[in-house]
């Protein structure tokens, strides 16, 4: 590999150490022959193609077919595929339906598992210490930070996902939404509510 | 495949020194295998450049948060134990 090009950041910031890791990381892996440049580009434009308007498409499907909704609770892998959705490389998802009677919300205690392909890139509150050792602890203390106050005879399940299994939440289809057809119904299902700390929002 | 769903579980409080994908704050506590999910290639020896085979299964198990809430966690079989 030819040195006739400079290895520094290409930014006007000061670099912080994260990103110089994973420069010098690159940097060596590329250089070993373990990866290419163009490998990791495709991963990332890959990873930044995906947003939760795709999850949200699946959302939708199950709140309008009970049938669908039953296979992606099984398995949202094949669910997603069914709608021409891209699932990812190798994480199995499921999915986790709200009720009345049960509220679900993820997290990752150990790092940031997060069902990348339907949601995009998780948030960055996703990936913190506080969210992460909290949720398990006190999950109601911490929805109501989000603003989610969960009724008392409600169940609340917090999916420690930590492991090869992905989850994406179906929330609760909001009242007055009878008349919405499937891509109105899409609209209103926010990222927050598909990792379970919100609900999807009525129309206004 | 050693566990159905319903069966009440123990997660191994043993001592274990590297990548490993069993959270701290379960090890020892008991719960119960809600569904058993394929198996997988073994992320502890998959970290240090193995093929991670044999593949371990992989459960979702359910454990008690006081309130009546509950914590659900992916725990592979080698983790764990069948409840006294």
């Amino acid at each position: 590999m030819s040195h006739d090009h400079s290895h520094e950041p290409v930014t006007t910031a000061a670099e912080p150490p994260a990103a110089a890791r994973v420069r010098a990381l690159t940097d060596l892996l590329v250089e070993k022959g373990v990866v290419e440049r163009d490998e990791i580009r495709r991963r990332i434009d890959w990873l930044v193609s995906r947003t939760p308007a795709h999850g949200a498409r699946l959302v939708a499907r199950a709140w309008v077919d009970p049938s669908y909704k039953e296979r992606a609770l099984d398995d949202a892998r094949l669910a997603a595929l069914e709608l021409g959705l891209d699932p990812g490389e190798s994480p199995q998802v499921i999915a986790l339906e709200n009720t009345d009677e049960v509220h679900h919300m993820v997290v990752c205690t150990l790092c940031s598992c997060y069902p990348k392909a339907l949601l995009g890139p998780p948030p960055d509150w996703y990936k913190s210490l506080p969210y992460r050792s909290r949720a398990v602890s006190d999950p109601r203390g911490v929805l109501r930070e989000f603003g989610l106050v969960v009724d008392e005879d409600v169940e609340v399940r917090v999916v420690d996902s930590t492991a090869d299994m992905r989850y994406i939440v179906i929330p609760r289809r909001p009242p007055g939404t009878e008349e919405l057809d499937e891509d109105a119904l899409a609209g209103i299902v926010t990222r927050d509510s598909m990792i379970g700390v919100a609900e999807a929002v009525p129309p206004s | 495949m050693t566990f159905a769903a319903g069966d009440d579980v123990v997660v191994s409080s043993r001592e274990h020194t590297g990548h490993h994908r069993t959270p701290g704050y379960l090890k020892g506590r008991r719960g119960t295998a809600l569904r058993a999910h394929d198996a997988f290639r073994n992320p502890e020896t998959r970290a240090y450049g193995s093929d991670g085979l044999p593949k371990e299964r992989l459960y979702l198990v359910s454990f008690a948060l006081p309130g009546g809430d509950r914590v659900l966690a992916d725990i592979f079989e080698h983790w764990l134990e069948t409840a006294a």
